[in-house]
C-alpha cells in the first residue's frame, strides 16, 4: 500500500531467531533487571515516604491547615463577616456570627465575632481563596501543617478549638501578621 | 495391604505421628508467610516498600489478613451448587496438604534405639503418589469453578484443567529421565543417590541431578510453574480476561483457602524440585562435617549424627526457600502467556524435548557416561 505521507516507518518482519524462540535468554535478561531493582530497594534508601512518621519537606508557599489569627493583644481577629465562606469554592466554611458583650473586649477585636467557625477539611480544597478574601487578615493557610489522617469523618470538621491559634506569642503560627518583639514582650507580661 | 508393603516398616504412631504433625504445621506456616514474602518481594522488585505496618517489618501481616478473610462476608452466588461450592476450596486445600507426605525433609534422627524419620511416609512409590495427588488438585479448581454458576469461573476452571493435563505429560516425561537414572520412585532413595562419598569437597554438589539432567530440569521447572498456576502460566485466574478466573465468585476464607492452596502447592513443588534435582537434604562438605562432629567435637555418636541430619534439614529448607523466591521472582518479572502460546509451548516444544531428553539419558546410560544406579536400587 502506498504511504500517504511518506513518513511511515518501514518494518521488516524478521522471523524469530532460535534464541528468541527459546524464551530463556530473554527471561534471564528480565530476571537480572528485576534483581537489580530488588537489591536497589533492599540496600539503598527507598524513595517511599512513610507518611505519618516521615513527612515530605514543605515548600514555603505550601497551603496546609488553616489557622485563625489573633492580634497583638491576643484578641481574635475574625469578625464573622462571611467573606471567606462566600469565597470558598468548596463551601467548606460555615460560621455563626455573634455580638461581643461588655467585658469581652480582650477576647474579640471587633464588636462582631464568630461564635462558631467550622471548616470541613474533607470538603476544603486548600485553594487559599479564604485567605485572599479575608479583610481582617484573620485566616491563613499554614505552610508547615497538614490536616492529619483520621478514622472518622466528623473528626475532619475543625471548629474554633482547633483553628484559633494560641495566645502565647511563642506558640503562634508562623503565617500571617507576626508580632514585633516589643508587642510580643508586652503580651508576655500581660499573660504573666 | 500392610504398611510394610509400602515401605513403612517401623510404624510407630508416637514419634512418626509427631513428624507428620510438624510437617503439616510447617507447610501451613510456610504458606502463611509466603503471602507476606510475595508482597514484600513484589514490592522490592518494583522499588516499593511493601507491607510494613503490622508488627515489626510487617511480620504480623498474615495474621491481619487471616482475621480479615475470616470476618468477610460469606457469599454464595445465586444458582450455585452450594455443596460443591464449599467442597471445591476444601478439596484444593486437602490435596495441597496431602502431597507433602512423602517428601523427605531430612534423614533420620537417632535417639538410642528410636529412629525418627523426618518424612511422613517413606513410600517406594513416592513420586507416583505426588503426581497422583497433584493431578487430583485440579479437581478443587474445576469443581469450584463449575459450582460458581459463572461463565468466567467456568472458563478459568476449564483452562486450569486443560493446562494441568497438558503440562503433567511433559512433567512426567521429564521425570522419567530422572527415574531412569535412579531406578527408584522413592524420594528418599533419589535423595540418597545424590551424594558422592569420593571425598572431593564440592563433589556433593556435582552429584545433584540438576547437573546430570539440565534439560530435564528446565522442562520440569516450566511445568511446575504451569502445575501450580503461577505466572507466567496463571491463565486460570487471568484477571485481564476472566475477572478472577475460577475464584471470581469466592469471598471470605473460601477464597483464602484457594490462595493458600496455591502457596502450599508452590512449597511442595519447590520441595519436590529440590529433592529431585538439588540433592534434597544433602549439602556440600557434609561428610567432612560429620567426620568433624564424630572425631573432633567430642559428641556421642547419636548426637553427631543428629546434628549432621539437622544441618541437612536446614539445607533442604534453604533450597526450598530459594525455590519459592525464584517462583516469586519469576512472577514479578514475566508477563502472562497467551492461552494458545501456553498450549503450543506445552505440546509442541516441551513434550518433544522431554522425549528427546529420555532418549539422550538412555543413550548416555547405555554408553556408561551416566552411572546406572538401577541395579543398586533393585
Amino acid at each position: 500500500m502506498q504511504s500517504l505521507s511518506n513518513r511511515a516507518k518501514k518494518l521488516e518482519k524478521k522471523p524469530f531467531t532460535l534464541a528468541e524462540r527459546a524464551y530463556l535468554p530473554a527471561i534471564f535478561q528480565g530476571l537480572t533487571i528485576t534483581m537489580q531493582h530488588f537489591f536497589r530497594a533492599a540496600t539503598k534508601k527507598q524513595i517511599t515516604i512513610r507518611y505519618p512518621e516521615e513527612t515530605r519537606p514543605f515548600s514555603p508557599v505550601f497551603r496546609g491547615l488553616h489557622v485563625l489569627k489573633r492580634d497583638e493583644q491576643g484578641r481574635e481577629r475574625c469578625t464573622a463577616c462571611g467573606l471567606c465562606a462566600v469565597a470558598c469554592p468548596a463551601e467548606a466554611i460555615t460560621m455563626v456570627a455573634g455580638e461581643r458583650k461588655k467585658g469581652e473586649q480582650n477576647l474579640y477585636r471587633e464588636e462582631k465575632y464568630a461564635v462558631s467557625y467550622e471548616i470541613n477539611m474533607l470538603r476544603c480544597i486548600f485553594c487559599g481563596l479564604c485567605e485572599e478574601a479575608c479583610p481582617k487578615a484573620a485566616i491563613y493557610l499554614q505552610a508547615d501543617k497538614m490536616a492529619p489522617p483520621r478514622y472518622e469523618r466528623d473528626e475532619f470538621i475543625y471548629g474554633k478549638d482547633r483553628l484559633v491559634e494560641p495566645v502565647s506569642p511563642d506558640t503562634r503560627s508562623k503565617r500571617g501578621i507576626q508580632l514585633t518583639p516589643e508587642q510580643a514582650d508586652k503580651l508576655r507580661t500581660q499573660l504573666a | 495391604m500392610n504398611l510394610e508393603s509400602i515401605g513403612w516398616p517401623e510404624f510407630s504412631l508416637g514419634w512418626q505421628g509427631l513428624v507428620v504433625l510438624v510437617i503439616f504445621g510447617v507447610s501451613l506456616l510456610i504458606a502463611t508467610y509466603c503471602t507476606y514474602a510475595e508482597r514484600v518481594i513484589a514490592a522490592f522488585l518494583q522499588d516499593r516498600v511493601g507491607p510494613d505496618r503490622a508488627g515489626p517489618f510487617g511480620l504480623a501481616q498474615p495474621l491481619a489478613d487471616a482475621v480479615k478473610l475470616f470476618t468477610k462476608e460469606e457469599f454464595f452466588p445465586g444458582g450455585a451448587n452450594k455443596a460443591l461450592f464449599v467442597f471445591g476450596p476444601c478439596l484444593a486445600m486437602v490435596t495441597a496438604l496431602m502431597s507433602s507426605a512423602v517428601i523427605p525433609f531430612g534423614n533420620s534422627l537417632h535417639f538410642g534405639s528410636t529412629v525418627i524419620r523426618l518424612q511422613s511416609i517413606d513410600s517406594n512409590i513416592g513420586m507416583l503418589y505426588v503426581f497422583g495427588i497433584v493431578s487430583l488438585g485440579v479437581y478443587g479448581i474445576m469443581i469450584g469453578g463449575w459450582a460458581s454458576n459463572n461463565k468466567f469461573s467456568l472458563l478459568g476452571a476449564i483452562r486450569a484443567a486443560s493446562q494441568n493435563i497438558s503440562y503433567e505429560l511433559a512433567m512426567g516425561l521429564a521425570l522419567i529421565a530422572v527415574l531412569m537414572m535412579s531406578g527408584s520412585l522413592s524420594l528418599r532413595d533419589i535423595t540418597m543417590q545424590q551424594t558422592s562419598a569420593t571425598g572431593w569437597h564440592w563433589g556433593d554438589i556435582f552429584a545433584w541431578n540438576v547437573f546430570k539432567q539440565p534439560l530435564g530440569f528446565i522442562i520440569f521447572i516450566v511445568c511446575a510453574f504451569a502445575e501450580t498456576n503461577r505466572t507466567p502460566f496463571d491463565l486460570p485466574e487471568c484477571e485481564t480476561e476472566l475477572v478472577g478466573g475460577y475464584h471470581t465468585e469466592y469471598s471470605s476464607m473460601k477464597m483464602g483457602l484457594y490462595l493458600f492452596a496455591e502457596y502450599i502447592n508452590v512449597f511442595v513443588a519447590t520441595a519436590v524440585m529440590s529433592v529431585l534435582y538439588f540433592g534434597g537434604f544433602n549439602y556440600p562438605f557434609q561428610y567432612e562435617f560429620l567426620d568433624f562432629l564424630q572425631t573432633k567435637a567430642g559428641l556421642s555418636a547419636d548426637w553427631a549424627h543428629n546434628i549432621f541430619v539437622l544441618m541437612g534439614v536446614v539445607a533442604m529448607f534453604m533450597k526450598i526457600f530459594t525455590g519459592i523466591f525464584f517462583f516469586m521472582w519469576i512472577r514479578w518479572t514475566l508477563p502472562r502467556f497467551r492461552y494458545d502460546q501456553l498450549m503450543r509451548l506445552g505440546w509442541t516444544i516441551l513434550i518433544p524435548l522431554a522425549i528427546f531428553n529420555i532418549l539422550l539419558t538412555g543413550g548416555l546410560i547405555t554408553a556408561g557416561i551416566i552411572p546406572d544406579l538401577t541395579a543398586a536400587a533393585r
